[in-house]
């Protein structure tokens, strides 16, 4: 992974400096509330519900077992020992002292690590698929230019202050796995016809109040061009994006409202007298990064490892592990293994001091010391041999990492929400632990099979619910707190956004309510037809009318 | 004590402020609502000033006079003679064109100053001015920025091409210069630095 210089880490440290000082200000009352806002914002730091919360960046999901470790240790004197992973793969401090953020950044410069652009109105943590390098779909390995943009975009003086938050996402896999078109800006890597690495770039998709999935502003741009185009793109949306209204003033808004015919031309103007300026990047900076994310020092291995045949054969428990957590390698004889922070019953991406330390540790063992956190908000190693997985399931089970639900319902993507929130209409953790607990038989869970379910907490989205195959969003009415059902939303090259199914429910019938949908589900699958294509076969009427005959029953009684 | 901060060959310095600000008369205009909030950002290309407004500034008849950018189109004839002796220069908000400047002042470097309002230090607008202006216009003379100016966009407002910062008055300018420099070593090119760090240095 990206290693720092002189001049990453000066930057850092200076950054160190610079908020420390800061804070210092805003403390003895020389920086008003509102001055001091999107600075601790631009560093990370929310303030909640309960205590501030701090966010750091893991640019494009990558740690090392350093990192990890340090993190843990961060969690463990700064905080209440555990973490919590979020759907941009960064990490979340839910409880810090808004006096010590300084001293946390200054433990976090040591490991090349730091808080910046990790909120506020700039341009946030750059993310990709988790399985980057190792995916056998994978026609570019995306972190190189991942990193080249994170650098560009870190500190970017005229991007500094944007209209709102601005999002990219890079992806280099035949199945999109980042999530490109529900990003402000999505770069999509491919070989062009002469085998030279180039971009389609998307534009204008995003989750949040008004979902939109984002256009295609540029089927080719040669790479050298990247940071230019996107410097086209994030000035013409800071000069004419809306800055009256928070809610109208991401770009997707600027481009519906242009048309995206009128969009592109702008982009173009602006791109052509900045084409070719400086920050082109040149072969050699791109070659000086890549080498940073060459392929690891891999083992000539067969196909298969008897051991781990035999093991898959004899332990059931094992096998039905293996089976959701290990995934295919570019490698012969390796696998990437997905750890679950998904233990029925705790929060969703949520992971001790102690589970940290534990993963940095099987990461150092078995996969080059080196991990990645998913936007499905769990911790991958992507290196594993075969022969390995079985002592690695042991060693991760004895840490409650090996729940065998990755891919499945119980794996739910869930914000913070309610009770930690302080934008958020209502809770989401409860509802998601609720679920987990009605699916908690393991036969029935992987009898329905692949399943994404996505909960947030408000229309912000952080849940990422309109992409969920089933996506529950909390909404508040007159001061309770309401849970709103969407269907047949997915990420991926098919990405769709989920559509309302009708009145919203209780906390209470939530568990009750999914049931439903699955037992129309599996009323109803072809063969082996997923939930998804099953929603998308016969369209959502049929799990309506099941999930709401009840109500409809009552309501015919009373008016009887 | 001054409030204004200038760029003198890299250096800066707080210095005595030669230019008259011009304002502009205040408007009629009602406090903006939506959904109960009052709208602190004005639309790029939305006109807010009056012809009454325009008619009604008053430009001081001797000294350095910097105007808006309305007054400077509407009445340029007037202004003509101490646009030539380098007395006259202007100022635009940050919802203002830069197109609408160059047209009626196609030299732009005819003007000993430019300013940028920004009536509010989150709008990022004022970044995207500066650089247009050095980058796009050719703008060579002082660039200033004016109104909310804090210390903590300072660094940004240099790299975008401002030479001169006129702090908010209640603010101390002696302490904002330490924040030009919070940065020693940026990744990308801007405006003070073309070149990225990648060109800069043999990394």
């Amino acid at each position: 992974m990206y290693k720092y210089d002189e001049i990453d880490q000066s930057l850092v440290d200076e950054r160190v400096a610079q908020y420390r000082d800061q804070t210092k200000r805003y403390l003895a009352g020389e920086l008003s509330d509102e001055e001091f806002r999107p600075l601790r914002l631009q560093n990370g730091l929310y303030i909640q519900r309960h205590a501030p919360m701090l966010r750091i960046a893991v640019p494009y999901g990558m740690l090392s077992s350093k990192q990890l470790h340090k993190l843990a240790d961060i969690a463990s004197q700064y905080d209440k020992a555990y973490g919590h992973f979020s759907t941009r793969q960064n990490m979340q401090l839910n409880w810090p002292l808004l006096e010590d953020v300084p001293d946390i950044l200054a433990e976090l410069a040591k490991v090349e690590m730091h808080a910046i652009q990790t909120s506020g109105n700039c341009i946030r943590n750059i993310t990709t698929d988790q399985f980057a390098g190792v995916a056998p779909d994978e026609v570019v390995d995306p972190r190189a230019m991942a990193e080249v943009m994170r650098q560009w975009s870190t500190f970017h003086p005229e991007f500094a202050l944007l209209p709102r938050k601005f999002k990219i996402a890079v992806s280099g896999t035949k199945q999109d796995r980042a999530i490109v078109q529900a990003h402000d800006i999505g770069m999509e890597f491919y070989l062009d016809a002469q085998q030279q690495l180039a971009i389609k770039v998307w534009v204008g998709g995003g989750l949040g109040r008004t979902p939109i999935l984002g256009t295609v502003i540029r089927e080719h741009l040669e790479w050298q061009h990247a940071l230019t185009y996107c410097e086209a793109i994030v000035r013409v949306y800071n000069l004419h994006g809306r800055r009256d209204n928070a809610y109208k003033a991401r770009i997707k808004i600027l481009v519906k409202a242009l048309g995206i015919d009128e969009f592109k031309r702008q982009v173009e103007d602006e791109w052509a007298h900045l084409k070719d300026a400086p920050n082109t990047i040149t072969e050699a900076e791109l070659a000086r990064v890549a080498q940073h994310f060459e392929p690891m020092p891999y083992e000539v291995l067969a196909q298969h490892d008897a051991s781990y045949d035999a093991a898959i054969a004899s332990n059931p428990a094992f096998a039905a592990w293996a089976k959701r957590s290990l995934h295919a390698h570019k490698i012969p004889g390796y696998r990437a293994v997905t750890l679950s922070l998904k233990t029925h019953g705790q929060a969703p991406g949520d992971a001790s001091s102690e589970q940290m330390h534990a993963v940095a540790d099987l990461a150092a063992q078995y996969s080059f010391g080196e991990l990645r956190v998913s936007h499905e908000q769990n911790l991958i190693l992507a290196d594993v041999k075969l022969s390995d997985a079985f002592a690695l399931w042991e060693k991760a089970r004895a840490q409650g990492l090996a729940s065998p639900n990755v891919g499945l319902l119980t794996d739910i993507i869930c914000c913070p929400g309610g009770d930690f929130c302080s934008l958020a209409n209502a809770k989401s953790i409860p509802i998601a632990q609720a679920i987990q607990m009605q699916f908690d038989n393991l036969d029935y869970l992987h009898d329905i099979g692949e399943l994404e379910l996505n909960i947030s907490g408000c229309m912000n989205a952080c849940g990422h619910h309109h992409i969920g195959h089933i996506g529950i969003l909390g909404i508040d009415k007159d001061g309770s707190e309401w849970y709103q059902v969407t269907l047949g939303g997915s990420q991926g090259n098919q990405a769709s956004l989920g559509t309302v199914i009708g009145p919203s429910f209780s906390a209470e019938e939530m568990p009750h309510v999914v049931e439903k949908l699955i037992s129309v589900y599996l009323s109803e699958r072809n063969g082996e037809e997923r939930f998804i294509d099953t929603v998308r076969r016969l369209g959502i009427a049929p799990f309506k009318a099941h999930v709401y005959a009840d109500k409809n029953a009552a309501k015919a009684e009373v008016l009887a | 004590m001054s409030h204004l901060i200038s760029l003198q060959a890299d250096v800066a310095k707080i210095t005595e402020d030669a230019w008259q600000f011009v304002a502009l008369p205040p408007s009629q205009q009602e406090v903006r609502k939506q959904a109960g909030k009052v709208v602190l950002f004005k639309l790029t290309g939305e006109q807010t000033v009056t012809p009454e407004q325009i008619a009604g500034t008053l430009i001081p008849a001797n000294g350095k006079v910097m105007v808006p950018l309305t007054v400077f189109i509407a009445r340029k004839t007037e202004l003509q003679a101490r646009i030539d002796q380098q007395e006259a220069g202007v100022w635009l908000d940050t919802h203002e064109s830069l197109a609408d400047l160059s047209q009626a002042q196609a030299d732009l470097n005819a003007l000993p100053i430019i300013a940028v309002h920004v009536e509010r230090f989150a709008d990022g607008r004022i970044f995207s001015l500066g650089t247009l202006l050095r980058s796009r216009y050719g703008f060579k003379n002082e660039l200033r920025a004016v109104g909310d100016v804090l210390r903590d966009q300072l660094f940004f407002l240099k790299r975008s091409g401002f030479t001169s910062f006129a702090i908010r008055t209640d603010r101390s300018a002696t302490e904002a210069i330490a924040s030009l420099n919070d940065f020693s070593q940026p990744y990308q090119g801007a405006v003070d630095e073309a070149r990225p760090a990648f060109r800069r240095y043999n990394r």
